[in-house]
């Protein structure tokens, strides 16, 4: 089970409190009615998926239910960091999922 | 009643302290201190069970986890436990313990003729490779084969016991309190530090509770006092005995299993029986020892071959030799130890077999000295006897122990003591996902690479001495705690050690697939020749070695297997045991029960169940209760004598010719303000909202971005900044987060603010064309009639007094208004509004008549009539989806993908059953072509079928492929009973297809 430093509560918390909300930085395009269906089914769709670093979401259900954003190792579950929303990451890393 | 193997004096036990116990349905005694295993083994039983797979006799081989073959069938009914390890099992009064396994007796097993027949008959794969053909008779084979497997049975009475969890944060964690835990939770508890050991033992200590060695002058067992006495005296350590840490997660998160009253019996004192405990520690320190490994020879598994540590253990912590002849079979100095001991407690040592040439190390000088004969260079090569051991036969070895180089011999024993080096117990350290190193030195494996805060410390990372063991305990204490090393010197006269040899399956005269039976595995009957056939038969690698042979596998998880496995596969594929690797464990080390992991969340706590304002007055009605969500609803209320249906046609017919009221609080309900609250309503949902104006309610849909159906629910306008939306009962909580999620992340710039009020406040749906009637007189500040109060429209006003507001909207097609009050008045206006309806006999009605109401009307139920794969098209429902919006609203881009476009998508239909009298199934499949071989294709199915009074025939509602284009055509359902249902593809609105009642 993890411990997730929440950025707004300021607290490291247990897992059971949040709930994960998929790959961070993806910006909803502007103009959906311009995009072709492949353009669209890419922001709909398709994920990073990577081995290592990955930036991505995790909402405080239980707690402020604030989403923030976290970079957390796919392979040892090790966090390195969490930040609120609209920051960018301190770690990145050309494997993981940035657009 | 005698124990013959007992010793007058020495041990743990507790002479004055007599335990009566039955074993297979006879009387023994025991003494207070014991374990099931040293209680038989002290009343010379040593045949406690029949093998897996050949029904071979089986004894006790080890004293701790490691035990392979003494599984016990403990207690009777309903607490009968299956499988504890005889060696793990505290003696108390009146323990019942059988064997697992052996019909009709151990003694006397039908089964053994199997194993008689030797390899060939059941080689690795025998289920496999026998069974297999023809395909059909599988089914026929299974339930013969499956009785035949495993061991024990688990009680089909429900868990009398109390189970519960303990949460803890510590900074550090010591595991094993052997020598090297006690010193690290020693070093770590003086340094300030909240420190929690455990020990799976019911005494902390370790190999020192069967130590005869000195440590700086005191007794092991007095310094283990004095330590113990110490460590309790702090407040900041928590010591926890019987307490196994089974597995080792993410984040230095660790669960154990506290074994609390398993050791008093299952009469005795009742209270918690086991407590999960779930710890959060800064920093791990793993001193959990080492397993002896057993080494491989011929008939290696019968009674009265152990493992030499365990042989000492026995003697001198429960005051019990498992024999009077002892011969040592060794492959290192350890070996010599249980000589000596056995020497001490007045019997005879045969001889120590060593296979290495040289064996001059401390403790070899000191059984030579003892006069105990030491044979080098020779190997054990076959164990002798029919159900224990009776001799054995010995044969020189060349120096790499792979040959014989001479004649055998035999020499007659009861009992072989066998110590084939250590494995350290890397399973916590391997569950955090580090492969475990093999080291040449050691012969064994070690922990990899630390992955979390975690050290390590005593014969997990090959610090055998007791010296060491408490140095390096210390030393990592002290490092755990963040503190200075400090300058112990522990003095236990055992510094140095020979080296051992690698020495794992030991030669025979015979080739090993025609050698008797040399055991790795003893629970799952693994012999060194399944292994080669394995690999003979392709499987290279271990994992795959492991699932062929079930090598590994059991309660007992390969502990006294794998390492001899894994170094016979290396062999027989002419490579090394580091590129062979270990297969990988994972928790829970022991087995642990699901009692302890459920805890308290069984029954009424499994799940909090949520009750609405006026639950009791239903429960008084005496209404039936089904869950949605959390949430109990009314599902019908039954009056005395009728069927459900009989209820549901009353129901129904009430609210659709005078008057019914239903409980609808349990709806989500979100409120929501701002001044850009209207514009995030255009972007969530698929119509317009721009135009509702303040006392006006609107159906709205959801979708989710891939354009599918996720939530729908009416939203009212309450003020120009200031709305209310409800969501379905089951979707409350999803549909905040996703609000939150489009608020927080792609929006930021808008003024919105969401806010929970499900629980604020009760909704009660007052149905029917009486329902104005029966309002009226309980509402005398807002204005009901038809012209002033129209449908959809919003008022607040006060119901019975109470402030209230009230909605004019329609689940049902009838003239409809929605009271909403505070949840604490709640109870009070509903049965302000029964007296009320009492003239127009006002029937209060469940989900199921109301499901019956909607489906009449055509109306979805999201999640029953949609499944996430529906877009509002696929529901018949384009007249929601605004085309004029500027925002593309969420789920609008999808609408026009290339698949949600397609004309010959599952679309959701009426069906009219052609036997007016027959109601189609819920989840139905549709087929166009009854008469079609199976496979069929099937079409869609059916989501929603009832039979309708006001109708008088069945009504459904289902997908159909390209539905819509099908109108009057007839679909069928095969059903499971054989029978095949027609049915007319129509429109889903089957009553007031105008809409006339509820515009009234």
């Amino acid at each position: 089970m993890l411990q997730i430093y929440c950025p707004y509560c300021q607290e490291l918390r247990e897992e059971t409190e949040f709930s994960y909300s998929g790959e961070a930085h993806i910006a909803r395009p502007l103009e959906p009615q311009q995009l072709t269906d492949a353009q669209w089914a890419d922001y709909l769709f398709f994920r990073t998926n990577p081995r290592g670093i990955h930036h991505e979401m995790w909402y405080h259900a239980s707690g402020c239910r604030r989403y923030f954003n976290a970079t957390r190792n796919t392979q040892t579950y090790e966090i390195y960091e969490t930040y609120p929303l609209g920051q960018q990451p301190a770690l990145t890393c050309d494997i993981g999922g940035k657009r | 009643m005698s124990q013959p193997n007992r010793l007058s004096v020495g041990g743990r036990i507790d002479r004055s302290k007599p335990i009566e116990f039955s074993f297979n349905k006879r009387s023994y005694e025991g003494y207070a201190g014991d374990t099931l295993a040293s209680a038989l083994l002290a009343n010379g039983v040593n045949l406690v069970g029949r093998s897996f797979k050949y029904s071979r006799p089986r004894g006790i081989m080890g004293h701790g986890a490691e035990e392979a073959n003494a599984l016990m069938q403990l207690g009777q009914g309903a607490v009968t436990v299956p499988n504890p390890k005889a060696t793990q099992v505290e003696l108390y009064s009146g323990m019942v313990a059988t064997s697992t396994n052996g019909w009709p007796s151990v003694e006397f097993d039908l089964m053994a003729w199997l194993g008689k027949l030797g390899g060939p008959f059941m080689p690795p794969g025998f289920y496999y490779k026998t069974f297999m053909f023809p395909q059909a008779w599988w089914l026929r084979y299974e339930k013969f084969i499956r009785k035949a497997a495993g061991f024990g049975h688990i009680s089909q009475q429900p868990d009398p016991d109390i189970y519960d969890k303990l949460n803890h944060y510590c900074d550090v964690m010591v595991i094993g309190a052997g020598p090297a835990g006690i010193s690290a939770a020693l070093e770590a508890g003086r340094n300030g530090k909240r420190v929690i050991l455990a020990d799976e033992q019911c005494e902390l200590g370790g190999s020192l509770l069967a130590s005869q060695q000195n440590i700086n002058g005191a007794s092991a067992s007095d310094w283990l006092g004095t330590a113990v006495t110490e460590l309790a005296s702090m407040a900041n350590v928590v010591l926890l005995s019987r307490t196994t840490v089974f597995g080792y997660y993410d984040h230095n998160f660790l669960a154990a299993l506290e074994q609390r009253t398993d050791h008093l019996g299952p009469t005795a004192v009742k209270g918690t029986r086991q407590r999960l405990h779930r710890i959060r520690a800064k920093a791990v320190v793993l001193a959990t020892g080492a397993i002896e490994r057993p080494l491989v020879f011929g008939n290696n598994d019968l009674p009265g071959v152990m493992l030499a540590q365990s042989v000492s253990a026995y003697i001198n912590r429960y005051a019990v030799v498992p024999g009077e002849r002892a011969l040592i079979m060794t492959s290192n100095d350890s070996g010599y130890q249980a000589a000596l001991d056995i020497q001490s407690a007045g019997r005879t040592v045969v001889a120590v077999v060593d296979c290495r040439y040289h064996a001059e190390g401390r403790l070899a000088q000191m059984a030579r000295a003892a006069g105990i004969e030491v044979i080098t260079g020779h190997g054990v090569i076959e164990a002798c006897g029919s159900h224990s051991v009776t001799g054995a036969v010995i044969a020189p070895l060349d120096q790499a122990g792979d040959q014989i180089t001479g004649a055998q011999r035999s020499v007659s024993c009861d009992l072989i003591a066998m110590a084939g080096g250590w494995s350290p117990v890397v399973h916590l350290s391997c569950h955090t996902g580090s492969r475990p190193v093999w080291d040449e030195q050691l012969i064994g494996f070690v922990p990899g690479p630390n992955v979390q805060q975690q050290y390590c410390a005593g014969a997990v990372v090959g610090h055998y001495t007791l010296a060491h063991a408490l140095s390096g305990g210390a030393a990592v204490g002290a490092e755990a705690a963040g503190a200075k090393v400090p300058e112990i010197h522990f003095d236990c006269g055992d510094e140095t050690e020979a080296q051992a040899q690698a020495l794992f399956l030991i030669p025979h005269s015979k080739s090993v697939s025609r050698a008797p039976k040399q055991f790795v595995d003893f629970q799952n009957d693994v012999t060194a020749a399944g292994i080669e056939l394995a690999i003979r038969e392709g499987y290279e690698s271990i994992e795959h070695i492991k699932r062929y042979t079930a090598m590994g596998f059991g309660t007992d998880q390969g502990k006294t297997a794998n390492v001899n496995g894994v170094a016979i596969a290396a062999k027989a594929l002419h490579q090394s045991i580091q590129a062979t690797g270990t297969t990988i464990f994972r928790p829970a080390y022991t087995p642990v029960t699901f009692g302890a992991l459920a805890g308290r969340d069984v029954g009424s706590l499994f799940d909090p169940a949520r009750y609405t304002a006026t639950h009791q007055w239903h429960v008084a009605q005496g209404a039936k209760f089904e869950n949605v969500g959390q949430w109990k609803r009314p599902w019908y209320f039954p009056k005395a004598g009728e069927t459900m249906q009989q209820t549901l046609n009353r129901e129904c017919l009430a609210v659709r010719n005078s008057v019914g009221i239903m409980d609808a609080s349990t709806l989500g309900k979100i409120d929501i303000q701002g001044t850009d609250a209207r514009e995030f309503l255009n972007r969530i949902y698929t119509n317009d909202w721009s135009n509702l104006k303040p006392g006006k309610c609107r159906y709205g849909l959801m979708l989710k971005e891939d354009g599918m159906v996720f939530d729908d629910g009416v939203t009212t306008c309450l003020s120009e900044n200031h709305f209310l939306m409800t969501t379905t009962t089951g979707g409350a909580a999803e549909v905040l987060a996703w609000l939150e999620l489009w608020q927080q992340t792609e929006w930021p710039e808008l003024e919105v603010y969401f806010t929970s009020v499900t629980d604020h406040w009760v909704t009660y749906s007052l149905v029917g064309p009486n329902s104005r009637k029966v309002l009226e007189q309980l509402c005398n500040d807002v204005d009901l009639s038809a012209e002033a109060f129209k449908f959809m429209d919003y008022k607040a006003g006060t119901v019975a007094g109470i402030p209230a507001r009230i909605c004019r909207i329609s689940f049902t097609g009838e003239l409809s208004f929605e009271v909403n009050v505070p949840a604490n008045q709640g109870h009070f206006v509903w049965q302000q509004i029964i007296a009320a309806g009492e003239a127009y006999d006002i029937t209060p009605y469940g989900t199921e008549s109301m499901h019956i109401l909607r489906a009449e009307k055509g109306y979805i139920i999201v999640g029953q009539d949609t499944d996430g794969s529906l877009t509002p098209q696929d529901c018949g429902m384009d007249w929601i989806v605004s085309k004029t919006k500027a925002f593309s609203f969420i789920g609008q881009r999808s609408l026009h993908r290339s698949d949600t476009a397609r004309s010959d998508r599952k679309q959701l239909v009426g069906l009219k059953p052609k036997d007016p009298a027959a109601i189609i199934p819920e989840g139905s499949q549709i087929v166009m072509d009854p008469n079609q071989q199976i496979p069929m294709d099937m079409v869609g199915h059916v989501t929603s079928s009832y039979w309708s009074v006001c109708l008088d025939h069945g009504i459904a509602m289902g997908t159909v492929k390209a539905g819509f284009s099908r109108m009057g055509e007839t679909v069928y359902c095969p059903l499971v009973d054989g029978r095949t249902l027609a049915a007319e593809i129509c429109s889903p609105v089957f009553y007031d297809p105008n809409g006339e009642r509820h515009h009234d």
